[in-house]
C-alpha cells in the first residue's frame, strides 16, 4: 500500500485508537451495568437467605409483627379502597360506552366483575402498596441505617433481619390478599354506582349478574397471587433500606429505588403469574 | 511501641476459652478484651494495621487519635458489628470472630454500647428505648420492667422524661438515655463512642461525672473513644493514642504528657 503524500505521515494509523482498546472500552461500558445488575441479584439472594434463617429462630417478634400489620395493612386500606373505587367507576363508564355499541350492555356486570377480580383488583393493590409501603419501608429502614439504629439493634443482641425485615415481609405477604379483597369490593361497588347512574339497577341484581359465570376458583388464584406481590414489596423495600449508604441523600435514593424496583417486579411477576394461572387453574 | 504494663498482663493462648491460672495455681479472670494483630481495611484504605491491646476488667481505657484513625471501627469490631481482615478479638477469653450469630449475641448481651449520636430508636419513647433490650433478653414482668427502666433513668438523671420521644430531647439528654440503654443489661464491658462530642463544656462535664459514678457503681471495663483530652484525663485509668492504624502510646495521661513524639506533642498542643 503506497502512502498518499497529501496526508501527513504522523496522522496515518496514529490518532485512531487501536482496535483492541476500543473493544475493551465498549465491553467495559456494557459490563458495568450488567455486573451491577448481577451483583444486586446476588446480594438480595443473600439477604433473603439471612432473613429466612433468622425467621425460624426464636423469639418470633409477635408484637412487632402486629405493629407492622397495622402500619402496612390498616393504614394502606383507605388508599387501596379509594384506588379500587376510582378504577371500578371509570371501568364501568368506559365498558358501558363500548358495550352499548354492540347492544351488549347487559354484559356489563359480568365483564366488570371478571376484569376486577382477575386483573384490575390485584395489580392496582400491588402497585398502590408498592408506592405507599415500598417507599415507607425503604425510607424508614434507610434512615435507621444511616443513624446507626440498626447497628444499635444488632449491638443489643437482637437480629435485625428478623426484627426489622422478616416482620415487614411477612406482614406484606399476609395483608396483600386482604387488601386485594377490599380493592375488589370497592371496585365492584363503585362500578355498580356508575352503572346505576346511567341505568338504575339494584346492587343485588348487579352482583348476581356479575358473579353468574364466575366460580370461587376464578377469585382464589388471582387474589392469592398478591402473596407474591407482598413478598416482592417487602423484600425489595427491606433490602434497599438496610443497604442504605450516604446520609439523607442515600435515604431518598433508597425510598425511590424501593418503589421503582418493587413496582417493576410486581408488574413482571403479574405477567408471569397470569400465564401460570391460565395454564394451571383455567 | 508497647508499654511494660501491657507485657505484664496474663497471656491467653489463642483459641482457649478457659481461664488462665497464676503461678500459684489460683484461677484469675481473663482480661475483659484482648486484641491481637488486628487489621482492618476499607477498600484500599488501611484503617487498623496490627493493633495489640488489652483491657482488664474494671479498667477504663480512653482511646484518642485523629479523626479517621479507626477508633470507632475498633469499638464496632469488639462488639462484632464489623469483621476484622485478620487478627483476633477475645472478650473474657472467648474469641468472638469465630462465633456464630447466636453465640455472638450471647456475648453482646454482656456489652453496652453508646453510639456517637446515641442512635436511639426514633419511633419509640425514651422508656421503650430502654426497655428494648430488657424485653428481649430478660423474663421481667411489666411492673419489674417499669421499675428497672425508672431506676436506669434515675441513674442518668432523666426520670422525668420517660414518655418523651427522642426527637423531643436535647443531644446531651439523648446521650444520657443512650447510656441508660447501654447499662440496661448490666454489662461487664461498656463501649462509649465519643460520649461528649458535640456537647457544651458543662454538659460534657456532667456526662464525665456520670460515667465516673456509673463505673464506681458497676465496676465495668470501659473503652471510651474521645477527642476530648480533659474528659480522657478525668475518666480514664489508661490512655491509648492511635496513629496511622497502630497504637502509638499506651499508658497513663502523664505518659502522654511526657512523650517527646512529634505527633503526640502536636496532638496535645492543638487541644491545650
Amino acid at each position: 500500500m503506497s502512502h498518499n503524500p497529501s496526508i501527513p505521515h504522523r496522522l496515518i494509523g496514529q490518532d485512531a485508537p487501536p482496535a483492541p482498546s476500543l473493544v475493551r472500552a465498549t465491553f467495559a461500558v456494557l459490563w458495568t451495568p450488567i455486573n451491577s445488575f448481577l451483583e444486586w441479584f446476588g446480594e438480595i439472594g443473600l439477604f433473603s437467605w439471612q432473613v429466612l434463617r433468622a425467621a425460624v429462630r426464636r423469639p418470633f417478634e409477635g408484637q412487632e409483627l402486629l405493629r407492622q400489620f397495622d402500619e402496612i395493612g390498616s393504614k394502606s386500606l383507605p388508599l387501596v379502597a379509594l384506588a379500587g373505587a376510582a378504577i371500578g367507576f371509570v371501568l364501568s363508564l368506559e365498558s358501558r360506552s363500548s358495550l352499548v355499541h354492540f347492544g351488549a350492555q347487559s354484559m356489563l356486570p359480568a365483564a366488570l366483575v371478571y376484569s376486577i377480580i382477575h386483573e384490575t383488583g390485584p395489580i392496582v393493590t400491588g402497585l398502590v402498596v408498592s408506592g405507599r409501603v415500598g417507599a415507607g419501608i425503604g425510607a424508614e429502614l434507610g434512615s435507621m441505617k444511616v443513624t446507626e439504629q440498626i447497628d444499635a439493634i444488632e449491638a443489643s443482641g437482637v437480629n435485625p433481619y428478623k426484627f426489622l425485615a422478616f416482620t415487614r415481609i411477612l406482614a406484606c405477604i399476609l395483608v396483600l390478599p386482604l387488601l386485594t379483597i377490599a380493592a375488589d369490593f370497592s371496585s365492584v361497588l363503585f362500578g355498580w354506582i356508575a352503572a346505576t347512574l346511567a341505568e338504575p339497577v339494584s346492587f343485588q341484581r348487579f352482583i348476581s349478574q356479575g358473579f353468574a359465570g364466575a366460580s370461587f376458583k376464578d377469585f382464589l388464584a388471582p387474589t392469592f397471587r398478591t402473596v407474591v406481590f407482598g413478598l416482592i414489596i417487602g423484600t425489595v423495600g427491606c433490602f434497599q433500606g438496610m443497604r442504605t449508604r450516604g446520609g439523607t441523600a442515600g435515604v431518598g435514593l433508597s425510598a425511590t429505588s424501593s418503589v421503582v424496583l418493587s413496582s417493576l417486579f410486581v408488574i413482571l411477576a403479574d405477567v408471569i403469574l397470569v400465564k401460570i394461572i391460565l395454564v394451571f387453574f383455567s | 511501641m508497647m508499654p511494660s504494663r501491657q507485657q505484664a498482663l496474663p497471656r491467653v493462648e489463642e483459641g482457649r476459652a478457659t481461664r488462665p491460672t497464676t503461678g500459684s495455681g489460683e484461677k484469675t479472670d481473663p482480661p475483659a478484651v484482648v486484641l491481637g494483630g488486628l487489621h482492618k481495611s476499607f477498600g484500599s484504605q488501611i484503617v487498623l494495621d496490627g493493633i495489640e491491646l488489652t483491657v482488664e476488667s474494671g479498667e477504663t481505657l480512653a482511646m484518642l487519635g485523629r479523626s479517621g484513625t479507626g477508633k470507632s471501627v475498633l469499638l464496632k469490631l469488639i462488639i462484632g458489628l464489623e469483621k476484622p481482615d485478620s487478627g483476633f478479638i477475645r472478650v473474657h477469653g472467648q474469641e468472638i470472630t469465630l462465633l456464630d450469630l447466636d453465640a455472638l449475641n450471647a456475648i453482646r448481651k454482656k456489652m453496652g454500647f453508646l453510639f456517637q449520636h446515641a442512635a436511639l430508636y426514633d419511633s419509640l419513647t425514651v422508656e421503650q428505648n430502654i426497655a428494648f433490650p430488657l424485653r428481649r433478653h430478660t423474663k421481667m414482668t411489666d411492673s419489674e420492667l417499669g421499675d428497672r427502666v425508672k431506676q436506669l433513668l434515675a441513674s442518668v438523671g432523666m426520670e422525668a422524661d420517660l414518655k418523651k420521644m427522642p426527637s423531643d430531647i436535647s443531644g446531651g439528654m439523648q446521650k444520657r438515655v443512650g447510656l441508660a440503654r447501654a447499662l440496661a443489661l448490666e454489662p461487664a464491658i461498656l463501649l462509649l463512642d465519643e460520649p461528649t462530642a458535640g456537647l457544651d463544656p458543662i454538659t460534657s462535664g456532667e456526662i464525665d461525672e456520670l460515667i465516673l459514678k456509673l463505673q464506681e457503681e458497676h465496676d465495668m471495663a470501659s473503652i471510651v473513644v474521645t477527642h476530648d483530652l480533659q474528659s480522657a484525663k478525668t475518666i480514664a485509668d489508661r490512655i491509648t493514642l492511635l496513629h496511622e492504624g497502630s497504637v502509638l502510646i499506651d499508658g497513663s495521661f502523664e505518659d502522654l504528657e511526657k512523650s517527646d513524639n512529634k505527633f503526640v506533642l502536636e496532638f496535645m498542643k492543638r487541644d491545650s
